[in-house]
């Protein structure tokens, strides 16, 4: 018994060592080939980097690939999308979750069949109302609809009603408190862990976004970094593969440290929510 | 959600501070202006213009009435983008939903002891994080054609004598493009279904044991009925954003060869983004794909009403 158990251990830790691999060797080959010369590609694959990092760098920056200024871009975007989402789904939530009002369950039924309903149904009409509007090539259409974000409403409620207590807010109203600032000054810093972890999924989802700055945005100077992204699929890259693996990597690898830094809260944050972004 | 809300603290809210009740709709009102401006107007109006002819750069159309819906549905591009999409999905939903069944019984089981859990899960979820573009584009070199990484490796361990050009091939790229979906995602479904199987009382693992249950029995007679909620609730949201797949085939071949991995979307975006800018048709299969979701959504709801059932219960 005891052996089948050790035998039936090691095969799922072989198999979990496969997905490892297979987690980690794409970005692996890609921060390598980075770092090789066109000839070294070219001659085979490697898992050990080499030296050709400055000559690739030159040569996608000659073929006017701004990471910088698409980084910036993105940052802006998604930085303004996230503080919105989530201070508007907070007061949102605390809505849910403090008053009772007329119309409260509609609302939130309403809300959560909002949450399956895909941006991708409504971009049509979105595209040629933002026409109408002048809003093409303007940050504003890929930052103010964050205010509603019905999954990240949602997720607070669910939250708000581990932590929300009602004497709270009476007693601050018999201070004379009034409800927004018992909103800002009690209700926000107690959602405060609840908030860190949907604020990093607002931030990762705006700044992996491709499709609504693709159909909305035309000048390059306001390409975001994913819009980046597809410019590496251009014909020059056919050969000059390093500088490719490169705009890739610059793309990357913030995100993977990013990631590392803050895998505890975004594991956290799927096993609550189960919300798939 | 609040129908749990008991009685005392309903009472309560009637008495002393009642009149604050109001200030829920303020809360919540920018939520909903935002929306009716941004969502539901868009939405309306995606419908409105599935009954015109709207195209180029025109802003005047004129209403045709179910023209539209007539032409489309016998459109052989959308019907196949259809097909394509759902292909995809069962290839990349089968494989994800079993491995990540697996691993979340195992990462559960206490018999295992298993060590590493934590790093495994943080691993396996870690291509979820990265931009799909980048992942496209990424996996795009991999396999390019003739000196990709993928091609040179399979060369070297002999299992092909010359470089292979996968994008030229309709299965190869579906199975590729099947593949980056399940990678980016079965990380996601695992750590949701562990959680679910931890909100399962582990008293029910335990005395089965006692009675001498093996492991694939206590994972076929307990695991899978009390995760039925949790199971279906993964199905119809992998569903839907299964309809929703874009940047990877988008990124990756542009839906080719011979349109292979054009997707729902990808027809929706080519309509009206390119060539004649047919936005007519684009909202047509848009308000398709609408009615599509509403179905899924609607019986996402009932599924849900079912979970937290099973949460209150625990």
């Amino acid at each position: 018994m005891a052996h089948a158990l050790r035998t039936k251990r090691t095969l799922i830790y072989v198999f979990c060592g496969i997905l490892t691999l297979l987690s980690i060797l794409p970005f692996w080959i890609l921060l390598c080939n980075a770092t090789r010369s066109v000839e070294q590609i070219r001659q085979g694959l490697s898992l050990i980097p080499s030296d050709s990092l400055v000559h690739n760098w030159h040569v996608l920056m000659n073929q006017g690939f701004n990471v910088w200024q698409g980084m910036g871009n993105s940052f802006f975007i998604a930085a303004c999308s996230t503080i919105l989402s989530v201070y508007f789904s907070a007061m949102g939530a605390y809505a849910f979750t403090a008053y009772n009002f007329k119309g409260k369950k509609i609302l939130f039924g309403m809300m959560i069949g909002l949450i399956m309903i895909p941006p991708q149904i409504s971009m049509i009409g979105f595209y040629q109302f933002m026409m109408r509007l002048n809003l093409l090539n303007n940050y504003i259409p890929l930052i103010l609809p964050a205010i509603a974000a019905p999954n990240t409403v949602f997720f607070l409620v669910e939250y708000m009603e581990t932590v929300y207590q009602p004497d709270y807010a009476d007693a601050a109203r018999l201070e004379g408190a009034s409800e927004i600032t018992i909103f800002h000054k009690i209700m926000l810093p107690i959602m405060k862990p609840g908030l860190a972890t949907m604020g990093i999924f607002a931030f990762v989802a705006s700044w992996n976004n491709f499709l609504m700055p693709l159909i909305l945005i035309n000048d390059q100077a306001k390409y975001t970094l994913p819009m980046l992204v597809q410019l590496l699929t251009a014909n020059i890259y056919r050969t000059e593969f390093g500088a490719m693996y490169l705009g890739i990597g610059l793309t990357v690898i913030p995100l993977i440290i990013i990631y590392l830094l803050l895998s505890r809260y975004i594991i956290g944050g799927v096993t609550a929510g189960g919300l798939k972004e | 959600m609040n129908s749990g809300d008991s009685k005392e603290s309903k009472v309560e809210a009637r008495g002393h501070f009642e009149r604050y009740n109001r200030y829920g709709y303020y809360f919540l009102l920018p939520f909903f202006i935002i929306f009716l401006i941004f969502s539901l107007y868009p939405i309306l109006y995606t419908i409105y213009l599935s009954f015109t002819d709207l195209a180029g750069w025109n802003t005047q159309s004129n209403f045709v009435g179910l023209k539209n819906y007539k032409s489309i549905l016998q459109n052989q591009l959308f019907l196949k983008s259809i097909k394509n999409t759902v292909i995809l999905w069962i290839l990349n939903f089968i494989p994800q939903m079993g491995v990540a069944l697996l691993l979340a019984a195992w990462f559960t089981n206490m018999k295992l002891k298993l060590r590493g859990t934590q790093f495994f899960k943080v691993v396996f979820y870690l291509p979820n994080v990265i931009t799909a573009a980048s992942v496209a584009v990424l996996f795009s070199a991999l396999f390019s054609y003739p000196m990709g990484p993928i091609n040179m490796l399979l060369i070297k361990l002999g299992v092909i004598d010359s470089a292979y050009n996968f994008f030229q091939n309709n299965w190869a790229t579906v199975f590729i493009v099947a593949f980056i979906q399940f990678w980016m995602w079965y990380g996601q479904t695992m750590i949701v279904l562990q959680s679910g199987i931890l909100s399962i009382s582990e008293s029910l693992f335990e005395s089965a044991r006692v009675d001498g249950a093996t492991d694939g029995q206590i994972f076929r007679h307990i695991t899978i009925p009390l995760l039925k909620p949790i199971l279906l609730y993964t199905l119809v949201t992998s569903l839907i954003g299964g309809l929703q797949v874009f940047d990877i085939p988008f990124l990756l071949t542009k839906g080719g060869p011979n349109n292979s991995v054009l997707t729902i979307t990808m027809y929706i975006y080519q309509q009206a983004f390119s060539g004649n800018r047919n936005f007519y048709l684009a909202a047509t299969a848009s308000v398709i794909l609408l009615l599509i979701s509403i179905v899924l959504s609607v019986l996402m709801f009932s599924v849900f009403k079912d979970r937290t059932k099973v949460g209150r219960a625990k």
